[in-house]
């Protein structure tokens, strides 16, 4: 192998601080979140403690923690499984080249470039004017919908250009139906990609904040939970709360990571009959 | 017939996109422009056509400084969130040398997008606060004698964070782009004589352009629509353009944060726009 460039070295140096300012003050508040019960917000720790842990699980003199955790698990998943259908019929639809996709494609680039707050206010607008009431899984779906699938579609357009139509083809000479074609051949293909979008669509919405903000109506989801605490907690009891959603989300992208992997082991084990005989 | 097809097959498989989009994102425009032209009482608003929230908005300095200030800050996050995302993307790309090292060291940089700003946020308070790491740490090494007041709180904060959250949107196009770069092209710069410094300045910077433009257009929209960064960072003594209209809607004058917003959306459109000349981003996926 070829002696690395002495530039190799700087820039690995450059990329481990990189990854420091990327993870350090999230390890930070990790840490701080294990204050004794007489710590403050900074170091030096007082002592080392669950208590703030403890103090989750206990009545809360604000909000409403587990409540606004349950809505935004919930409210990930409806937005999840929407992102996943919706984009993948989309990326379907744009392969067609159909009149107005142009158009359309801009509109989705739009939602995604716009910046939130209009999101939020204009679909506070719409509510209040036409005397609906705004709730999470009303307003605050379609809400975060704009933000997911933008993403979901680029996925898809990345996924289809380089998806090899002669698979297709070749379902269709032996004579699948469009819908068979679909169903036994592109899904199964496209499957790895579709958790990517599953991924996107959850975690994203969990995050979710902005677009949130003005149609969540009086229940709220944990970002805004949290946004709420900034404001009048002043113990390491938010950092806990952080520390302990952030490990949460940790485990969901780690749990996606691993079924994409997982699938593309059975694949490579499983995927071709070469050589077997039939 | 067959086109015809094509086109109505086209448009059933797009319509929960287009139905999405059309309700919560045209609707919502057009709602916004609308009530641009309202009046607002102290409680309420009503329906009107008056162009008094736009001559409020031109003829007041705050606007123009408010503007200015969020300009200055997507500017300064994109030099610096260009310099950091190029500088990961080409380590990953060129430097790196198995696909499983460039994937693993790549997932590391991106993780953090799915994880929440809100606390990645919260996560500084105990770096650059008053009796923070930072201090601390200046102070024990005798750089300082007082605690820095202008580490957390400041205009310096709030770049830190937007620096923090949005160089992985150039990390992630940047990488794209260079990895498809055809690596006999590298060969082809260093065969004719060229070092690693002119092969970068004058064959990968031209070829990545398409990847930092994407990049560019995610940091400049969302530093230019941000506001609740420059509200948690600067402890609400610094403005920009989407406080402006969150400090109307806190208040109630919704006609006023729209005209404010209708105004942001085209500064954001032009951007983008101007932007957009330089690539085509449907063939860069």
């Amino acid at each position: 192998m070829e002696k690395r460039p002495r530039s190799f070295y700087v820039l690995a140096v450059f990329f481990g601080f990189f990854v420091l300012f990327l993870y350090g003050p999230i390890l930070t508040i990790g840490i701080l979140s294990f204050q004794g019960p007489k710590g403050g917000l900074t170091f030096p720790m007082n002592g080392v403690s669950t208590h703030w842990f403890r103090d989750l699980f206990q009545e809360q003199a604000v909000g409403d923690i587990w409540g606004a955790f349950r809505r935004s698990f919930g409210l990930g998943l409806m937005v999840m499984i929407t992102t996943v259908v919706v984009s993948v019929m989309a990326g379907l639809a744009f392969r067609k080249r159909f009149y107005g996709s142009g158009l359309l494609f801009y509109a989705a680039i739009t939602s995604l470039v716009i910046p939130s707050i209009l999101i939020s206010l204009g679909v506070g607008l719409i509510f209040s004017q036409l005397g609906l009431k705004v709730h999470w899984a009303t307003s605050g779906f379609g809400a975060q919908l704009t933000w997911t699938l933008p993403f979901g579609l680029l996925i898809m357009f990345a996924v289809f250009n380089r998806f090899d139509k002669s698979y297709e083809e070749a379902a269709r000479d032996q004579g699948a139906t469009a819908w068979q074609t679909l169903r036994h051949v592109v899904l199964p293909i496209i499957a790895p990609s579709l958790i990517g979008v599953a991924l996107f669509g959850f975690t994203l919405s969990y995050d979710e904040f902005a677009r949130t903000l003005l149609t969540a109506g009086s229940y709220n989801t944990l970002p805004l939970e949290i946004f709420g605490m900034t404001t009048n907690v002043t113990t390491p009891v938010i950092y806990a709360l952080g520390t302990l959603t952030t490990a949460f989300s940790f485990v969901i992208i780690a749990a996606f990571l691993l079924s994409v992997w997982i699938m593309g082991r059975r694949r490579a084990r499983l995927g071709s009959d070469a050589g077997k005989g039939v | 017939m067959q086109l015809r097809n094509r086109h109505l097959i086209g448009w059933l498989e797009a319509s929960p996109l287009a139905l999405v989009l059309a309700a919560f994102l045209i609707a919502p425009i057009l709602m916004i422009v609308i009530v641009s032209f309202w009046g607002a009482t102290e409680f309420s608003i009503y329906p009107a056509f008056q162009l008094d929230n736009y001559e409020f908005l031109f003829s007041s300095p705050v606007t123009y400084r408010v503007f200015g200030a969020t300009l200055k800050y997507a500017f300064i996050t994109w030099a610096l969130t260009f310099a950091i995302g190029f500088t990961v993307a080409y380590f990953l790309a060129f430097h790196v040398r198995s696909l499983t090292m460039q994937i693993a060291l790549f997932l590391v940089c991106t993780i953090p997008f799915w994880t929440s700003n809100i606390i990645r946020m919260i996560s500084w308070i105990p770096f650059l606060g008053r009796n923070g790491i930072a201090n601390q740490t200046l102070i024990s090494w005798g750089v300082i004698d007082e605690p820095l007041e202008w580490l957390l709180y400041s205009d310096f904060a709030v770049i830190l964070a937007f620096v923090h959250l949005y160089t992985l949107f150039m990390v992630v196009p940047i990488f794209n782009t260079m990895m498809r770069i055809d690596k006999s092209l590298l060969e082809a710069a260093r065969d004719n004589g060229a070092n690693g410094f002119q092969t970068l300045v004058h064959v990968i910077l031209p070829l990545t352009k398409p990847g930092i433009m994407i990049g560019t257009i995610f940091v400049v929209t969302l530093v230019m629509g941000d506001f609740i960064t420059v509200r948690f960072m600067s402890g609400s003594q610094r403005a920009n353009v989407g406080r402006l209209i969150s400090n109307d809607i806190g208040l109630l004058q919704y006609p006023s944060a729209a005209a404010t917003a209708v105004v942001l959306l085209c500064t954001v459109m032009i951007v983008i726009a101007i932007l957009l000349r330089f690539v085509n981003i449907r063939k860069e996926l």
